[in-house]
């Protein structure tokens, strides 16, 4: 039973890494650059998320809201981090990395630490250094088997927030027109602009969705550890692009798998090793892997014709 | 019936590397007109400038009329013209449908399903294989899929960029009839090729490119006859 509730929880904390690492994947895949500062959107939506239910608390609910009303308030400060976070990250895209489209990949990458670090001090700059303490925007835990197992509504929302956020990018990205124009984009993006697709707003359009997915993942980060502060979003960033990498970079599966068995391996390593640990031994494993298998989990091997 | 594409005094730079020097070319409405030359002579540069995906800094390309200078790729296939561009460039990860469907990306209605049928009866092979990822096709099978690819935009000029690169002998036969299907049916084709002798024998005119100029020009019978041309591209 012990066991259980620790799978649980590294299903759960694997989850917020696959919906983050969702997001690294799919500009990977399509803009052919690691987006460094994704880590840090997370961040910005849960201030967002943060700030959203703090002025709620203060202004509209009275004494004792129903748990309607908390519910209602939850929903609205995901759906704004989500609307800031889509904003900020189709502006990052426009501002400082679209001019270097043609520029080689080391400068792109560069730029990218650059814009994390500006948002983690434009944070502290903002919000101020101090920790804040995030309320979780559900609360409360399933009890199980006479309350030998307890899952936290957290977690549970987190796994099928994980699940949805899984089929639906990849139902979007097999069947919508624009999904295939993505698709078309990561494989050729001279033969996808002869087609008419216009590459600059496909790739706009991924960051749009990997930030609006970073707000997500950051609400449900700080639920999952309610400290909020600027470097909030760089240990799970590095974490789910680890995770990225170790499904498969570019691939929808493979971050979903890898976030999953990244949250599992931490959260048995701490469990039943060590706390102290458990970061090392996650990139241990993960080094075996790319070891064994260099693309990655599910990375994907293309047979080339000539 | 006039020309449908003028291209007039281009010059393409690869960096510092003057890559096409002052060519000027048509097409006139229902011709195949192939360019032809040794490798590197800017035969697929001349194409990618055409299409958007390189640019000239001087001259004029006109398209029905229009002028294509500085518009973007993307742009252009919607105007009518759509370039199987040189080593095939399917997508490989993606379904021979989805592959057709992209060709169609700036369409939309009820015209595109007829199409694909159409598609489907020039390359039978393609219908079988429908479902299957492009990148398990053979090599004549990803040209057909290019070449099919670019008519669901229902081009007006289709420009083919060395279709018959690195296909067996039999294959290059197939494909070329193709192009002459495709020609009957009434779509204009600007062709690019190394097998001079087999884009010459279908092309109602020719031009002869050397080290980013037009040297020669004429028509497809002409060049074929020229003791120069014998020489230098048909090996003899």
């Amino acid at each position: 039973m012990e066991f259980l509730s620790y799978l649980i929880t590294g299903i759960s904390l694997g989850s917020i890494y696959a919906i983050i690492a969702l997001g690294y994947t799919m500009v990977y895949g399509i803009a052919k650059m690691l987006n460094f500062a994704h880590g840090d959107v997370i961040m910005v939506g849960g201030y967002v998320s943060f700030y959203v239910t703090i002025f709620a608390g203060n202004n509209l609910l009275g004494e004792d809201p129903s748990a309607l009303a908390t519910g209602a308030v939850a929903l609205v400060s995901v759906l704004l981090a989500m609307a800031v976070c889509t904003v900020l990250g189709v502006v990052i895209e426009g501002l400082a990395y679209r001019p270097l489209r043609q520029a080689g990949s080391l400068a792109v990458l560069i730029t990218a630490i650059g814009v994390s670090y500006f948002l983690q001090n434009a944070a502290q700059l903002l919000f101020g250094a101090n920790p804040k303490n995030f309320t979780p925007i559900v609360s409360g835990q399933l009890t199980l088997f006479g309350g030998q197992l307890r899952i936290s509504y957290v977690a549970l929302l987190t796994i099928v927030a994980c699940v949805v956020i899984m089929l639906g990018l990849t139902a979007f990205t097999g069947k919508s027109r624009m999904g295939k124009a993505m698709r078309a984009c990561s494989e050729d993006r001279g033969a996808a602009q002869l087609m008419g697709i216009n590459v600059n707003a496909t790739i706009s359009m991924t960051f749009a969705i990997g930030s609006a997915l970073a707000a997500v993942a950051g609400v449900l980060l700080c639920s999952y550890s309610p400290v909020l502060q600027p470097t909030t979003g760089s240990m799970p960033g590095i974490k789910a692009f680890t995770a990225a990498v170790f499904g498969g970079i570019g691939s929808i599966p493979g971050a979903f798998l890898g976030g999953l068995l990244l949250g599992i391996i931490e959260a048995l390593a701490q469990a039943y090793i060590s706390t102290q640990l458990s970061n090392s031994i996650l990139f241990a494993v993960l080094i075996v892997v790319l070891l064994v298998k260099p693309s990655g989990l599910l990375g994907k091997y293309v047979p080339e014709k000539v | 019936m006039g020309p449908i594409l003028k291209v007039d005094n281009i010059n393409v730079y690869y960096g510092a590397i003057h890559a096409i020097k002052g060519i000027s070319f048509e097409v006139n409405a229902g011709e195949i007109v192939t360019l032809i030359g040794a490798n590197g002579a800017g035969k697929s540069t001349t194409l990618q400038t055409v299409s958007g995906l390189l640019h000239s800094r001087t001259g004029s390309i006109e398209f029905l009329g229009e002028s294509l200078m500085g518009i973007p790729a993307h742009k252009v296939v919607s105007k009518g013209l759509a370039q199987v561009p040189e080593g095939r460039r399917v997508f490989l990860q993606m379904t021979v449908e989805e592959n057709l469907e992209m060709g169609a990306y700036t369409r939309s209605g009820s015209g595109i399903d007829a199409d694909l049928e159409k598609v489907y009866t020039y390359f039978p092979r393609l219908m079988e294989r429908r479902r299957q990822i492009a990148g398990t096709l053979s090599g004549g099978e990803q040209q057909m899929l290019a070449m099919g690819r670019a008519l669901m935009s229902r081009p007006k000029l289709l420009m083919l960029d060395e279709p018959s690169m690195g296909l067996a002998p039999i294959l290059v036969e197939q494909i070329f009839e193709i192009i002459r299907t495709l020609h009957r049916a009434g779509t204009t084709i600007l062709l690019v090729e190394q097998n001079a002798q087999a884009a010459l024998a279908i092309a109602d005119r020719g031009y002869v490119l050397e080290t980013g100029k037009i040297v020669t020009a004429g028509t497809g019978a002409e060049l074929l006859a020229s003791p120069e041309i014998k020489k230098a591209y048909l090996g003899g």
